[in-house]
């Protein structure tokens, strides 16, 4: 069985239909890229899968190991393995990072009947994580991306995929913000949760990034549709050609 | 009965209560005489009502209706209730002083050995044999509040405490108002904190009620001084049942270089009001302090503030913070008054108000009357909801939306608890807090 299935997808948000008919299916151990211009509709594709409140689908669905996502709130989503490292990841201050980390961890597991993390377990384990993304243990005390560069923050991301372990990773523009040497520890924390389980969607503007995590598939998105879908080498034709032939395509 | 809603019914049904209560209220000649002073001026007044500018939020008379009789002494029952109630609320290492029914409960206090240089008695004590000046002090009423003229009437009980010059009191005193009346009923306490010249204390209030007990009234007084170069932490904690009024006052002297960090925290009682009034006296002094409403259902919380900055080279700070669900209603007055002497004073306040539904209500009047020329003021003031891009952030992590929330609003308090230094004392903070959300459900 697939584990995504976008299918038809309608999305308006204030009235304004911003994803026309999109269809996506990824299935286990796979790795998609989504590729597109800005204002493409990328973004908006991430928010409805993870359950951000604001959009309005009026067609089609998300099937999610054949189950309707559509119909499961946002926390559901999460423990039943959905996970989004957002492109733009909030300050919360006053929520420790490690405190955050725990109680996110724990209400996962017990939203699926496993047992809580021991607090030892659990320090051991964000601990192994932060050191192989060189995320220092002094940035994990503070306020959850408080006073984060951005690259600070997307490796928080990939921290917090590698400790809940989803079965379904949707990275959006990870690669934004990020010097080449952030931009290579991160895609190896990627690289490194790669398996025949888990399925990734690797949503960027640039080809740079795959060629660090690199796609089985790759989908090409403007005004709201899938224009074009293929192999990596698609990705290397965008790099020389442009987006500007599948605009006009869409 | 004790109906209170006009004048003249007001009179009547108070003054056969006050007249019944007099036998019960220690002290005799000049203080039966600023007793029945007192006792006329809220006569003439009555519950304070909307058209009075001070309480146009907190309309009494429509949120209280009636002063409720005068709370027996307790019972032995009252009293193994009380009991059983301070086992949740007690905080290790803290000298414990206990009022029950606004009655002095020496039995579940700890009178033990007194650190050098602290002296603790209660209120009927001093009135009924202490010496006249003190008793004066005690009982000095700012009769044109209502409110205060009625608690100077009819304080039944309370705790004085004098600490001399120079001590440094490392256990904090915990004075405890337990309710414990079988029958709706008021209490009325009043309590004065004498800190010397280069004291150093921590003072915690906690007003609570024993299981089962629902009705009743509870009006306190407290009278604070702080001697040159003194510091006092002081925490409130309202925490009463929830139908409950609680209804209290504070009057705060500080001395030239003295320190005081309060905070408090509302979490309890159906309406509440509390009204301090700081006095600068010295130069050189800080006032900190930090409150706290967490509300929910259709409670009421008033924290009326006046900052009297009277001398010069003083800074205050006010930081109010205001959590509200349901239809619970949150208030906080902040008046600042800089004299004209009061060059070089630093006054600022600042209140926020979370709320957590639709028909959540805050009012928030700031009054700033500023007559120097050369000080430092400012007020400011926000009011939202729960940012919803966290909440989403916090729900695609897997936490559900109360869990999420919960996150959200202990972060928003969580920086008012901070400002209290004593470990201890914050984990119980914390505890309070936590056992209010958990309640949320
Ligand atoms: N909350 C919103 N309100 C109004 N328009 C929005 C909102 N979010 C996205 N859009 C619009 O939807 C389109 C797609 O945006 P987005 O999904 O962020 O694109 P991408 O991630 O590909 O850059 C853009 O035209 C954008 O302006
Ligand atoms: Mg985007």
């Amino acid at each position: 069985m697939a584990l995504l299935e976008v299918k038809d997808l309608q999305v308006r948000v204030e009235d304004r239909e911003i994803l026309h008919s999109l269809s996506l299916t990824v299935n286990p151990g796979e790795v998609h890229a989504i590729m597109g211009p800005n204002g493409s509709g990328k973004s908006t594709l991430s928010h409805v899968i993870a359950g951000k409140p604001g959009y309005e689908v009026t067609g089609g669905q998300i099937l999610f190991r054949g189950e309707d996502l559509l119909e499961m709130e946002p926390d559901e989503r999460a423990a039943k393995g959905v996970f989004l490292a957002f492109q733009y990841p909030v300050e919360i201050p006053g929520v420790a990072t490690m405190n955050f980390l725990r109680t996110a961890l724990n209400a996962q597991r017990k939203a699926r009947g496993e047992s809580e993390y021991s607090t030892p377990d659990f320090l051991k384990k964000v601990r192994e994580v932060a050191k192989s993304l060189n995320i220092p243990q002094d940035m994990l005390k503070r306020g959850v991306n408080v006073g984060f560069s951005g690259g600070e923050k997307k490796r928080n991301e990939i921290l917090q995929m590698a400790l809940f372990e989803p079965s379904l990773c949707i990275l959006d523009e990870m690669d934004s913000g990020l010097d080449i040497d952030a931009l290579r520890i991160a895609a190896d924390g990627v690289n490194a949760l790669r398996s025949p389980e888990r399925a990734m969607v690797v949503i960027t503007h640039y080809q740079r990034l795959l060629n660090y995590i690199v796609p089985d598939y790759v989908h090409v998105m403007a005004k709201g549709r899938v224009v074009k879908s293929g192999g990596k080498e698609l990705a290397l034709r965008l790099e020389e050609s442009g987006y500007a032939q599948f605009e006009d395509a869409a | 009965m004790n109906v209170v809603l006009a004048k003249t019914d007001t009179g009547r049904a108070v003054s056969t209560s006050f007249a019944l209560a007099r036998e019960r209220l220690p002290g005799s000649g000049k203080v039966a005489e600023q007793r029945q002073q007192a006792f006329e001026a809220f006569e003439r007044a009555g519950l304070p009502h909307r058209r009075i500018e001070d309480w146009k939020y907190t309309d009494l008379r429509v949120l209280m209706r009636e002063v409720l009789p005068l709370a027996a002494a307790p019972d032995t029952a009252a009293l193994s209730r009380a009991e059983a109630a301070l086992k949740l609320h007690a905080i290790e290492g803290t000298r414990r002083l206990v009022l029950v029914d606004g009655v002095f409960a020496p039995k579940l206090s700890d009178l033990g050995k007194s650190e050098n240089g602290l002296s603790i008695r209660t209120l009927r004590e001093v009135l009924e044999a202490g010496d006249g000046a003190l008793q004066g002090e005690l009982l000095a009423s700012d009769n044109a509040d209502p409110m205060i003229a009625l608690n100077t009437a009819m304080a039944t009980d309370g705790v004085v405490i004098e600490i001399a010059s120079g001590t440094v009191l490392e256990q904090p005193l915990h004075v405890v108002h337990v309710a414990s009346v079988g029958a709706p009923a008021a209490m009325f306490t009043r309590s004065l904190l004498r800190l010397g010249r280069d004291v150093s204390a921590t003072l915690v209030e906690s007003f609570v009620a024993t299981e089962g007990t629902k009705a009743y009234q509870t009006y306190d007084s407290l009278i604070v001084s702080l001697g040159d170069n003194a510091r006092l932490d002081h925490l409130r904690l309202v925490e009463d049942g929830l139908e409950a009024f609680n209804i209290s006052s504070a009057a705060v002297t500080l001395g030239a270089h003295a320190q005081l960090n309060t905070f408090g925290m509302v979490s309890g009682a159906s309406v509440s009001r509390y009204q301090p009034t700081i006095v600068f006296a010295g130069e050189g002094a800080r006032v900190d302090t930090n409150g706290v409403n967490l509300i929910k259902g259709r409670q009421h919380a008033d924290t009326t503030m006046f900052m009297d900055h009277a001398v010069p080279n003083c800074a205050s700070r006010e930081v109010f913070r205001a959590v509200i669900d349901n239809r619970a209603h949150s208030v906080f007055q902040g008046r600042i008054v800089v004299r004209p002497d009061a060059q070089k004073t630093d006054a600022k306040m600042m209140t926020r108000a979370l709320l957590l539904s639709d028909e959540a209500e805050a009012d928030n009047k700031p009054e700033l009357e500023i007559f120097a020329d050369d000080v430092t003021c400012g007020h400011g003031a926000t009011t939202g909801a729960l940012d919803e891009s966290l909440l989403f952030y916090l729900r695609a992590r897997g936490l559900p939306e109360k869990e999420a929330q919960a996150l959200l609003i202990q972060a928003f308090v969580g920086e008012a608890i901070e400002s209290i230094t004593n470990d201890q004392l914050r984990e119980h903070v914390i505890a309070a807090a936590q056992r209010w959300l958990e309640a949320r459900g």
